[in-house]
């Protein structure tokens, strides 16, 4: 599904990624770790586009497009989903009516026909249950006022509307309690099926209890310096970062 | 060029949609102002004595008043003897019903998506259309007359109705009062007057439509409301105006008298042309709009939404001299490439336990200034009196402005004001957050431009404010930097 060959990137004069391999396959959980400043967030911006960081080398392909190749909005309507480590306030634009928005233009660009209010709302009642948000937040300007746990919860949904075939989950276990943790984990097992693939970005292994991911990935220095399976995630919480550090430097 | 901007590039060379013109005779005096051009003026508008004299007093004070050189808008001197202050289209009679009136000025307004026929509008809305200087047509009046309402044009009401004219005008908005007020005071052509009588809630929203259509032309309207003890009526004014290269001039007088327990609602969308994204041409739009809250428990509403013109100088205004009575201001004004803008509102607060609340949201965009001025004076009788007010500008590029000058006087202990001012961009993590949920730039910023004026776009009627939230994104799309 996604396959990223030696992607480098910088931003301004710093060079963040040196050279990330990756392949993700549909039904696949893939956890990204490391300690601060690796370059995991960096990661996830480049995959959904963001402008400030410059591609400098490398390749990455998504269902047979070039990915980078194409505009931040086209990469969505393709279905890459990034749920946002800090996710964005908008005044006055409820998440229903920011939603309504999102998945017509998503539509429009399938060569679908935009859904009528009723079957908008149908859609929505039923993943609001599945991610167990409630509709008065919906309502709400867009994160404005939110908690740390509402905005989560609101990406999750989110995801639960756009149907991503790839979802990368920017450290989404930042800032939440445990039980809110759990709603969100929840909530992003519920949405795992064969043909989708999660990517999660995540300092801690935590998250991980919940969302057991297939395959985890360490990053550091912009490089994957490490991979296996679950069992890693638990090494790194037991020992730290600082023996993949020295194995590194060894090498 | 970072992408934002080239979008902003795109979007801001959009070009005004109504920039066209009809071609219709007209009968125009010649260029220049002196008072024989008003007795020209008078003497085609067939007007009484007292009213010629009205207007050489308001032309001779006009001759030793100055230019306002306070707004924070620059644009070279205007030579007011280059301007016509008279122009009609050419219609052989006054037209007394709608099949008399020139084809071609109903295909104009249509045009514009006013429909002049009353039979085929759904909506409701009674529409008094001037063109350049004239009024035109008025749809509804009989409805309207059963009720005792009186919606007529300005020329007709001083022939019809001279007693109400003679009483009220100049009442809210004396003939020396600025400038510009005195200016149009020598010289109006036309415009609206409507009366609503004791205990009537007009049934239907009243609607002036204003189009300048010649060249080298100054429209210059007086629109005067009186609503009498009890009533209720809500009121709309829509402005198009077609491209041209030199500046035109536009100064307009708006007076409310609102009467005990009346209440009278007065939405504007302004769209005049703005001048090109060079910032040659466009109107420049100085008017004067006041409402007085002269009985108690009195209410003006004005709501605007401004988006035309190369220079905005403009603030309606509430004087709240009833007791009881109150003066709303909601406005949003959005500035793009060089246009200009210095608006806002003044608040008079003379009576007991009067209330005032001013919303004001300023869009500057691509090289333009944008100004909310505002003053909120509490006088020494008017004792409880509560003011609350909101500033917010929103920027969106780095190469326009938004400047805020907030005036408070009080001279009354027992006032309470409250004033919120806030200034942000459009941030990119916005629009970034928006298209990463498969929305294209245009729509997002038409989304967070609509999301930070909603407030004040929900004081409108319905259909105004589906046209104006089409009017904020046309003239914005894409405007971040």
């Amino acid at each position: 599904m996604l396959s990223i060959k030696n992607l480098q990137a910088k931003i301004g004069e710093k060079q963040i990624l040196n050279g990330i391999n990756l392949e993700v396959k549909p039904g696949e959980v893939h956890a990204i770790m490391g300690p601060n400043g690796s370059g995991k967030s960096t990661l996830a911006s480049v995959l959904a586009g963001r402008e400030e960081f410059e591609v400098t080398g490398g390749t990455a392909d998504f269902l047979g497009k070039d990915l980078l190749e194409m505009a931040p909005e086209d990469r969505a309507r393709e279905g890459v989903f990034l749920a946002f480590q800090y996710p964005v306030e908008i005044p006055g634009v409820s998440t229903i009516n920011f939603m309504k928005t999102a998945v017509n233009q998503i539509r429009e660009y399938r060569g679908q026909q935009p859904l009528d209010a009723v079957s908008f709302l149908g859609v929505m009642k039923e993943k609001m249950k599945l991610v167990e948000i409630d509709q008065s937040l919906l309502n709400r300007s867009l994160n404005e006022g939110f908690s740390g746990g509402e905005k989560k919860r609101n990406e999750i949904f989110q995801m639960a509307m756009l149907e991503p075939k790839l979802a990368i989950l920017d450290e989404t276990d930042s800032g939440l309690d445990i039980d809110a943790l759990k709603i969100v984990a929840n909530g992003v097992n519920k949405l795992r099926n064969k043909s989708n693939a999660v990517v999660v970005v995540t300092h801690y292994q935590r998250l991980l209890d919940y969302i057991v991911p297939d395959f985890v990935h360490v990053l550091y220095k912009g490089k994957i310096v490490k991979s296996g399976t679950k069992d890693l995630a638990l090494e790194l919480e037991a020992k730290g970062y600082d023996w993949i550090k020295d194995e590194v430097t060894v090498a | 060029m970072s992408k934002d901007n080239q979008v902003l590039e795109e979007l801001t060379s959009k070009e005004y949609e109504h920039g066209w013109t009809t071609n219709i005779e007209t009968d125009s005096a010649p260029k220049g102002l002196n008072e024989d051009i008003i007795r020209f003026i008078s003497s085609k508008k067939n007007e009484p004595a007292w009213l010629l004299e009205w207007r050489l007093d308001a032309y001779r004070k006009w001759t030793k008043m100055k230019e306002p050189t306070w707004p924070n808008v620059t644009y070279p001197a205007i030579n007011y003897q280059d301007v016509i202050y008279y122009s009609a289209p050419k219609q052989k009679v006054s037209p007394t019903n709608l099949e008399e009136v020139d084809p071609e000025l109903i295909k104009t307004f249509e045009k514009l998506g006013i429909s002049l026929t009353e039979q085929k509008r759904l909506t409701g809305i009674a529409v008094d259309a001037v063109i350049d200087s004239v009024s035109v047509a008025t749809t509804f009046k009989e409805t309207l007359g059963e009720l005792g309402i009186i919606f007529c044009s300005f020329s007709e009401a001083v022939q019809k109705h001279p007693d109400l004219i003679k009483k009220y005008m100049g009442s809210v908005v004396p003939v020396n009062d600025n400038y510009f007020a005195a200016l149009n005071s020598a010289v109006f052509t036309d415009g609206s007057f409507c009366y609503i009588p004791k205990g009537v809630r007009c049934p239907m929203e009243l609607s002036t439509y204003f189009r300048i259509n010649a060249a080298n032309t100054g429209q210059f309207e007086r629109t005067l409301i009186v609503a009498d003890e009890g009533s209720y009526v809500s009121y709309l004014e829509g402005c198009t105006a077609p491209m041209r290269d030199e500046n035109q001039l536009h100064a307009a007088v708006v007076e409310i008298y609102a009467m005990k327990d009346a209440q009278v609602k007065y939405s504007t969308v302004q769209n005049w042309y703005p001048g090109d994204k060079e910032g040659k041409g466009g109107i420049y739009n100085f008017v004067t709009k006041r409402g007085l809250c002269f009985g108690d428990n009195s209410k003006i509403s004005w709501t605007q939404v401004e988006t035309g013109s190369a220079i905005t100088w403009k603030y309606p205004s509430c004087v709240l001299k009833g007791d009881n009575s109150s003066g709303e201001f909601y406005s949003v004004a959005v500035t793009n490439n060089y246009q200009q803008a210095d608006t806002g509102t003044k608040m008079i607060h003379i009576g007991r336990n009067t209330k005032s609340r001013i919303v004001s949201k300023g869009i500057s965009a691509g090289h333009s200034q944008n100004s909310y001025r505002g003053q909120v004076h509490i006088m020494k009788r008017a004792e409880g009196a509560r003011n609350f007010s909101q500033c917010d500008s929103l920027l969106m590029g780095d190469k326009c402005g938004a400047h805020t000058f907030p005036y408070i006087d009080v001279e009354n202990s027992t006032a309470k004001i409250e004033h919120e001012a806030t200034t942000s961009k459009i941030g990119e993590d916005q629009i970034f957050y928006c298209l990463q949920r498969g929305i294209d730039e245009e729509s997002a910023v038409a989304l967070i431009v609509n999301g930070y004026a909603k407030e004040v776009l929900n004081q409108l009627p319905m259909e105004f404010a589906v046209e104006a939230q089409k009017l904020l994104a046309l003239t914005l799309e894409g405007s971040v930097g």
